[in-house]
């Protein structure tokens, strides 16, 4: 099957519906002063490509000449993908109304960037995989400066789009090298040119590949590359803070997985110590650096560089228990990190005001409701059970320790526990100190509460009843090497 | 050395000494064709005095600009002062290399095609080169130091920029009939039927793009005298401003060439021979650059932009959909 | 001789890359800038790859580098005042750095390790069917995938234009 129209199905309909969107908006600019319209018609898009997408596949597919793959891996993150966008345009609806940043090409962008993420999952070549990465970055970019009257905001685009530019120079100079030395891209014939060899020896092919870990760790935000992280998540409108803490890390890590099992899976020697350092370091910086925060979107922002670096340790491990692990681990993430950037923006007033932590000072008392669904996003970050976050920790530690890797589990459970300092801290404000400001208007419109039910619902569920969820995971990476 | 590349060297060097002197040569005609002309389209008599009916005026203006004194501003970045004009004329003479002006001859036995070389991506070199023409007028306007330069610099560059996309743009409808992008094979495609039978739209969207791209009337914005005293040009003197508008004339020549070659059938024609049909086709598409500038008054530069971005390029893009529509429904 | 070809072109390549480095005027940074460009593009036809050649050219010499003067002309900056105010010692790991990577470049090319293998795009297939039909048949299957999702790439970018440079929305 060469040409299979129907296997970049999801995609057709992503960018059918994005198109679509900005037609409408242009059509009714006039008319349609609120544009729920639009919110709503894209919703429609999400929920059609979930539905477009197949749940799972026997076998494993590849369609354009070999350069697209399904596989229950990619299928598995195309159904996160639309999750995760999904649940951003929830929370985006009266979050962009709020901020005057209803725009037709918010939704737009967003679905865009959501088919650069699916294209990454399923790329079965270095050149899809980068492209699809920068159809994705290109879209955050723009989304991040979205708010174009504040300098703040258009300084963390210029950063990101500055920064990124740069990492995708590295990655695309570490895949020309990948290709010179190998003389192909496909990840397949990489794959058994690395075997034919007896594992990666050649020192290009080394650079090339340190490359590649340099600019897809600039995407998951892993730490000698994490500069820009808390000054972008900060100055871009929270929901979209909310969506490039999940998708494109989801989407870089669903790359990272699929380029160095499947390609450079029979040399994971060599590129295990590279990444064990970068673990090491995003954990430890990212849960050090969060403490000391006091504008919730930065903590928020190391508390994800935390998380990738949890994720690295699966990476580390390599064995199927923590790659299902790493594939649990971002759909619990969506799921908690969505709802807590929710309640943040429910939270803060028009112009991104109250954003500090002790703004949330008596929200316990004042909106008992609210608060429970943070704490209990927090917990689940930090990794208490019986939420999603512990189940996820534990796969990936155990994988670890399985693998042989117990110094490295050590540190990541040493993390876990001085992370729970600054995320109790916020439960501790909320219930034990006195309210100092008042907490009207809050941005609650119907889309947003159903988004924060949804992400509680999944919280708890995937903590409570994991093993479903999991079994899908591990049937999901069988075919990834 | 042996024998074959020491003949194919001669004859290479011949056809090029043959083109550019060519060239050269109706540059000066140009000159006196353009005053002429517009003089008597405006009912005046146009230059009378040097030699009958004014023949020999260029030669007169060319002894003048020549004795004149060469100024440098004091202030100006001096090197890229005096390679600006250079950097203008020399894009504008090598565009002919691959334009063929006549069909294979037998000279001695020995068979020459009319065109100085033949490259299969004749049509993407013709544009790499021209693309090269602007940084002439960039660095003219940036390095004379003036104000009035800069803007007519800066102008020239968004104009011709924008209207080098509807350039390439129009000529993909002939590439699309041709399949192939060597500009002999473009024309020897064209032996029944012109292709501006075939792309009139093509044609069209290539002749506004043509006289932008060489900033001529009423494209002429990088130059306006009533706004920016003389544009890029404006602290040029002596050779260096007569090299200016060599570059001009020679960049009409070579885009009316490409139109001929594209659209009008090359040197195709019955009766007379190819190069001589060449020469006529050529003419008509001078006297025609001459006759709009006679006719109509200079764009203001919003209008400019607006027509480039908001109604030609969707019209190239239109001509080609129709054109592969056309060639799909046809098979 | 076309040897002699690539070293001489290769030479003013580096050169020039050398002088837009040292250069403080941005606006001569950007003329050697695209003078490496021409240079580059030289490179490709010894190469036999007339068509990216062309691409080369027109793309970068001709469009993205008259953008960059045209900003750079407009913004009218003078000088490079910015290095005498910064870190002093960011040039040295710079220099180190790219030491160390010509090393391991060298060291490469030394021991003969680029080795790839031989596809069937060999000299003689290229020219037997034409650059540029060569490109298009391979874009047009091969890579019609990404090909085609680049239209998406380009659209995002041109929403991206409009949607952070228009004045009124």
């Amino acid at each position: 099957m060469t040409f299979n129209i129907l296997s970049i199905l999801p995609i057709l309909v992503l960018a059918g519906f994005g198109m679509l969107v900005l037609v409408v908006d242009v059509m009714s600019a006039r008319k349609l002063g609120e544009k729920n319209l639009l919110a709503y018609l894209s919703l429609a898009g999400i929920v059609i490509a979930a539905i477009v997408s197949r749940n799972s596949t026997a076998t494993t597919l590849f369609s354009f000449n070999e350069t697209f793959t399904i596989d229950n891996y990619a299928l598995f993150f195309n159904i996160l993908f639309l999750l995760s966008t999904g649940l951003v345009i929830l929370i985006s609806h009266s979050y962009i109304k709020r901020e005057d940043i209803n725009h037709g090409e918010y939704y737009a962008l967003l679905m865009f960037s959501t088919i650069g993420m699916m294209l990454m999952a399923s790329g079965a070549d270095l050149l899809n995989i980068f492209i699809g990465l920068e159809v994705m970055s290109i879209s955050i970019y723009i989304l991040t400066g979205f708010k174009r009257s504040k300098l703040i905001s258009n300084e963390a685009s210029l950063k990101y789009f500055l920064l990124g530019a740069f990492a995708t120079g590295f990655l695309l100079y570490g895949i020309s090298l990948v290709y010179g030395t190998t003389g192909t891209i496909d990840l397949r014939q990489i794959a058994s040119f690395v075997a034919g060899k007896g594992g990666v020896k050649d020192p290009l092919l080394l650079m090339g590949m340190g490359l590649i870990i340099v600019g897809l760790g600039f995407k998951v935000a892993s730490v000698p590359f994490h500069a820009w992280v808390p000054d972008v998540y900060e100055g871009a409108p929270t929901a979209v803070t909310a969506f490039m803490s999940v998708g494109p890390k989801a989407a870089a890590f669903a790359a990272f997985m699929r380029i160095f099992l499947t390609a450079f899976g029979s040399s994971h020697y060599e590129w295990q110590k590279a990444i064990w350092i970068l673990a090491v370091l995003t954990m430890t910086v990212g849960n050090v650096v969060a403490i000391s925060q006091t504008n919730i979107k930065r903590m928020l922002a190391y508390s994800s560089i935390a998380h990738a670096g949890y994720l690295l340790v699966a990476l580390v491990a390599a064995n199927n228990m923590g790659v299902s692990g790493t594939l649990f681990y971002l759909l619990a993430y969506i799921f908690m990190n969505i709802g807590a950037f929710a309640i943040v923006i429910v939270l803060s007033q028009k112009g991104d005001v109250g954003m500090n932590i002790d703004d949330y000072a008596g929200l316990g008392f004042k909106h008992p409701m609210l608060a429970i669904a943070m704490t209990l996003f927090m917990f689940s970050m930090a990794g208490i059970p019986p939420m999603a976050g512990f189940v996820g920790k534990f796969y990936i530690f155990s994988a670890a320790i399985k693998s042989g890797y117990v110094g490295l589990a050590i540190i990541g459970v040493i993390n876990s526990v001085i992370s729970v300092y600054y995320y109790l801290r916020i439960t501790v404000i909320m219930y034990m100190k006195e309210p100092v400001r008042d907490f009207h208007p809050l941005t609650i419109s119907p889309l947003i509460v159903v988004a924060i039910a949804i992400a509680v619902v999944g919280t708890l569920h995937l903590g409570i009843f994991p093993s479903k969820v999991m079994e899908i995971a591990q049937r999901s990476i069988l075919t990834l090497r | 050395m042996n024998k074959e590349l020491f003949i194919f060297i001669i004859i290479a060097s011949v056809k090029v000494l043959l083109v550019f002197g060519a060239v050269q040569f109706m540059v000066i005609a140009m000159i006196w064709l353009e005053r002429k002309i517009m003089a008597h389209m405006q009912v005046r008599l146009g230059p009378m005095r040097v030699g009958p009916h004014g023949l020999l005026q260029p030669i007169a203006d060319g002894i003048k600009l020549l004795f004149k004194e060469d100024i440098i501003p004091q202030k100006a970045s001096k090197f890229l002062f005096i390679l600006a004009p250079i950097m203008t004329v020399v894009p504008a003479l090598v565009t002919f290399a691959v334009i063929p002006f006549g069909d294979t001859i037998t000279i001695f036995g020995r068979s020459i095609d009319l065109v100085i070389t033949d490259i299969n991506v004749g049509f993407l070199y013709v544009f790499a080169v021209s693309s090269l023409g602007i940084y002439g007028i960039v660095m003219a306007g940036w390095a004379s130091n003036n104000k009035y330069s800069l803007l007519g610099g800066i102008r020239s560059s968004a104009q011709m920029i924008s209207y080098e996309l509807t350039l390439g743009l129009s000529l993909i409808g002939v590439v699309m009939l041709t399949g192939s992008l060597s500009l002999v094979d473009v024309v020897n495609e064209q032996s029944t039927l012109w292709n501006i039978v075939m792309q009139p739209l093509g044609f069209f969207i290539y002749a506004a793009s043509a006289i932008a791209e060489v900033n001529r009337c009423p494209f002429d914005l990088p130059e306006a005298e009533t706004e920016l005293v003389a544009g890029y040009h404006t602290e040029y003197s002596s050779m260096k401003f007569a090299t200016f508008f060599m570059a001009e004339y020679a960049n009409m020549i070579s885009v009316s060439a490409i139109a001929v070659t594209f659209f009008l059938g090359g040197w195709q024609g019955p009766f007379l021979p190819p190069v001589v049909w060449f020469m006529i086709k050529l003419s008509a598409c001078l006297f025609f650059f001459i006759w709009i500038r006679s006719t109509y008054p200079r764009l203001r530069y919003d209008q400019l932009m607006y027509f480039g971005w908001k109604f030609l390029l969707p019209l190239s893009l239109l001509n080609i959909l129709i054109t592969g529509l056309i060639m799909v429904i046809k098979g | 001789m076309e040897s002699y070809l690539f070293y001489i072109v290769g030479t003013i390549a580096v050169l020039a890359a050398v002088y837009l480095i040292f250069e403080r005027n941005p606006v001569f940074c950007a003329l050697y800038l695209i003078q490496t460009m021409v240079c580059i593009a030289v490179l490709y036809i010894l190469l036999e790859a007339q068509f990216i050649a062309a691409v080369q050219m027109i793309v970068y010499a001709g469009a993205i580098m008259v953008l960059f003067l045209f900003v750079i002309m407009l913004l009218n900056i003078k000088g490079d005042e910015e290095s005498k105010r910064s870190f002093p010692f960011r040039k040295i790991p710079a220099i180190l750095m790219g030491i160390g990577l010509l090393t391991v470049i060298c060291i490469i090319l030394k021991s003969k390790l680029l080795q790839g293998k031989q596809d069937v795009y060999t000299v003689a297939h290229i020219e037997s069917l034409g650059n540029t039909q060569l490109i298009g048949n391979l874009l047009f299957t091969d890579y019609l995938l990404p090909f085609e999702i680049t239209s998406i790439l380009l659209f995002v970018a041109a929403i991206g234009a409009i949607m952070l440079a228009k004045r009124k929305l």
